[in-house]
């Protein structure tokens, strides 16, 4: 007997040489019962009923059954419906006797060339309405589409709706025929069609509304601001007709902040305004040091400020970074250095 | 000395007011001053103006007392000016109105940091001083009581301890300031320091300084004598006394002196502290006690502290009782004008920024209108 040597490389299985792993029906199908029976037991645990029991009250359940200091979210424990976990995945393509279902299947890219084919198809249709119209007579209504609010979906959106890969070549082309398409008069017939390539942007610019004015007993003007700094917060409620006094937490700035460097951190918005001695303060701050109190102090009163000010002042102030948040915070230390930064001391042996 | 600076300040401030106060338009910048160098005649109408002291004067009135920053500025000025502010001006009124054959009565300054206390004592001596009143100043009396180099056993008395240096430095000063009464006053008892020197009755005290003068050892009781005897003789009428003393609450507080086996001395066992503490009381007429707190130079008490109760602490508090509180603000805005604008005239502020009404309301803003911030604040600029 001759012992053939074989290693271990070529027993072992080729993991990768599969592709990713693929769910059949039954195994999805069984997925799902599972997590409606989980939902409905879940219910019983907490106490809630098993009907109405919504996939924001299993995400709360979840994160009160387990909760998890993780910072990844992806992380932590979940529980969702089985279509959201495992990815979308192509049925097999053929039937029994090995024949492909769709008639595009040899190209390669089938869903691809497919929806090609389609777009073209509406595209001819719409020409030919438009033949139609302008042999009538009628006049070519052209409505102008709002371009403006919507946007055509990225290549990713475009890969999951088709559950295929593309290339950039492939989507830049698509594209291309959507906007011809857009562009005939008369596409409005096929509105419904080109909507399900396109997606509404959301207002980019978020209005920041400045508050009104208000009024207290007195018929005084004032209005609030809040503002943060590093871990200092701070509210300042800035009032008219005043002489210039700041109080912080009940104490006056000239004791509260016996550096000079804080009280000018306090004086710069109204320098910038120039109403250094028309307003009277008064604020609480809590947490961080004396310069990030400081700091948190000057954003909630620039903020307060802006409703005494006009809006090309405010546009002033916000160039200057007054309105601001400074997003600087502590550095995290890092594992095999002393600091953030600062590794250890090198040593040659 | 911290207060000094603010006191300084507050002094200039005094000092810069013109008498043409009735003509602002005329000359703008004449308005801070008057020329009204004496402070008897002083009255509401030059309040927040500054007036002049000739340089003679300072020299011989406040030998010691002024704050080292206002020492500084006199030099750099080459003038001295104080600012006539309300507190002075209440003191001036009180004094005047006192009745010198009631016992003597107290007053005491207070205020926060930096305020203008020791300035407005300044002025009150110097108006003593042109009034012919024997002045007994005692620029801080925290000196007394912390940063000893030598304490010597008293013969006097064998708990107490002595304090040549300081006593001898206060000698000196007291003579200079002093120099016509001390012919005038008679001794009233005979002295005797150590077993060959003494001092008969009826010598003039110039002889009780001198021998403090020159013998170290036994300045401290030089110190006391003179006390006592001031004291006694106040009530004759032959002259004023006016005691005023700086930072009275280190009097009854704490000190940071300890004794060679290295236990804390208490104030009482101090010679000097002692003595004035005698004088502090008002078993005596024909005069009056001013006195200051200070908590710069105070020792174990917390910087917030301002008012008598919390300096002086119960038992300083039960010493001095009763007195006239007399508070010191921080600068109105008219005096805070009036020091901004000396400060301009001397060309003091060379930021071109400075002589803007902004540069003004931003001075204002970050000094809170005290003097001292406003006195550093201005250094740099």
């Amino acid at each position: 007997l001759r012992l053939i040597y074989t290693t271990t490389a070529v027993q072992r299985k080729n993991v990768g040489a599969s592709g990713p792993e693929k769910y059949t029906e039954a195994f999805i199908k069984k997925q799902i019962e599972e997590f409606n029976l989980g939902k409905r037991h879940l219910a019983n645990m907490m106490g809630e009923d098993p009907e109405t029991f919504t996939q924001e009250d299993i995400d709360r359940a979840i994160a009160y059954l387990f909760p998890s200091g993780l910072f990844d979210k992806q992380a932590r424990p979940m529980m969702k419906h089985p279509t959201e976990i495992f990815p979308e995945q192509r049925k097999i393509q053929w039937g029994e006797d090995g024949r492909p279902f769709h008639f595009l299947f040899y190209t390669g890219k089938q869903s691809y060339y497919s929806l090609m084919h389609e777009t073209y198809e509406k595209l001819l249709n719409v020409q030919k309405y438009q033949d139609q119209v302008t042999a009538q007579g009628l006049p070519l209504q052209k409505e102008k589409r709002n371009l403006a609010g919507s946007r055509w979906l990225t290549k990713i959106e475009l890969e999951e709706m088709l559950l295929e890969k593309l290339s950039d070549d492939d989507y830049s082309r698509f594209i291309q025929l959507l906007q011809k398409l857009v562009a005939l008069p008369c596409a409005d017939t096929e509105e419904k069609y080109i909507q399900k390539f396109s997606k509404e942007v959301p207002v980019q610019l978020q209005k920041v509304v400045i508050e009104p004015l208000q009024y207290d007993e007195r018929g005084v003007a004032f209005s609030t601001g809040e503002g943060k700094r590093k871990t200092a917060r701070a509210t300042a409620v800035v009032y008219d007709n005043g002489s210039g006094k700041i109080t912080v937490n009940g104490i006056d700035i000239l004791h509260y902040f016996p550096v000079l460097q804080d009280r000018e951190q306090l004086l710069f918005p109204f320098q910038f305004l120039d109403r250094i001695g028309k307003h009277d303060m008064v604020c609480t701050v809590s947490g961080g040091g004396r310069s990030a109190q400081a700091g948190a102090i000057r954003l909630a009163s620039a903020k307060a400020l802006r409703s005494f000010v006009t809006e090309k002042e405010v546009e002033l102030m916000r160039q200057a970074g007054l309105l601001t948040v400074d997003p600087r915070v502590k550095e995290r230390k890092k594992p095999g250095q002393e600091g953030p930064r600062r590794k250890f001391t090198w040593k040659k042996r | 000395l911290d207060h000094g600076s603010a006191l300084h300040t507050a002094a200039k401030d005094c000092l810069s007011s013109v008498s043409s106060q009735d003509v602002p338009a005329e000359r703008p910048r004449a308005i801070f001053h008057t020329s009204e160098s004496d402070p008897a005649k002083h009255t509401e109408q030059h309040e927040g103006r500054l007036y002049d002291i000739p340089l003679e004067e300072v020299k011989a009135v406040f030998p010691h007392g002024l704050p080292y920053r206002f020492q500084q500025q006199i030099q750099t000025f080459n003038e001295a000016r104080v600012m006539v502010r309300r507190p002075a001006l209440e003191l001036f009124a009180y004094l005047r109105s006192s009745n010198f054959s009631h016992p003597a009565v107290r007053y005491v300054i207070y205020g926060e940091r930096g305020t203008g206390k020791t300035m407005t004592l300044c002025h009150v001596v110097h108006y003593c001083s042109r009034q012919g009143w024997l002045v007994l100043h005692i620029p801080d009396a925290h000196l007394w009581v912390k940063n000893c180099k030598e304490l010597l056993q008293s013969s006097y008395n064998r708990d107490r301890l002595d304090q040549p240096l300081q006593a001898s430095v206060w000698l000196k000063n007291f003579k200079t300031s002093n120099e016509r009464f001390l012919q005038e006053i008679k001794t009233q008892k005979k002295y005797m320091w150590g077993k060959r020197e003494s001092t008969e009755e009826g010598r003039p005290l110039g002889e009780v300084v001198e021998q403090g003068l020159a013998r170290a050892r036994s300045a401290s009781d030089a110190v006391g004598a003179v006390l006592r005897e001031v004291r006694l003789q106040s009530h004759r009428g032959s002259f004023r006394l006016l005691v005023a003393v700086d930072g009275v609450n280190a009097l009854w507080g704490r000190t940071t002196l300890r004794k060679e086996d290295k236990s804390p001395v208490s104030p009482e066992e101090l010679t000097l502290v002692h003595n004035l503490r005698k004088v502090v009381r008002n078993d005596w007429s024909g005069g009056a006690i001013v006195t200051t707190l200070s908590q710069t130079g105070s020792l174990f008490k917390p910087s917030s502290a301002y008012t008598p109760q919390e300096l002086l602490g119960k038992e300083g508090f039960d010493a001095l009782d009763p007195f006239v509180p007399i508070p010191v603000p921080n600068y109105s805005p008219r005096e805070f004008e009036s020091c901004y604008g000396y400060y301009l005239e001397r060309k003091w502020l060379q930021h071109e920024k400075a002589h803007t009404e902004d540069g003004k309301a931003e001075l204002q803003f970050l000094s809170g209108s005290n003097p001292r911030q406003l006195d550093r604040l201005a250094g740099p600029l």
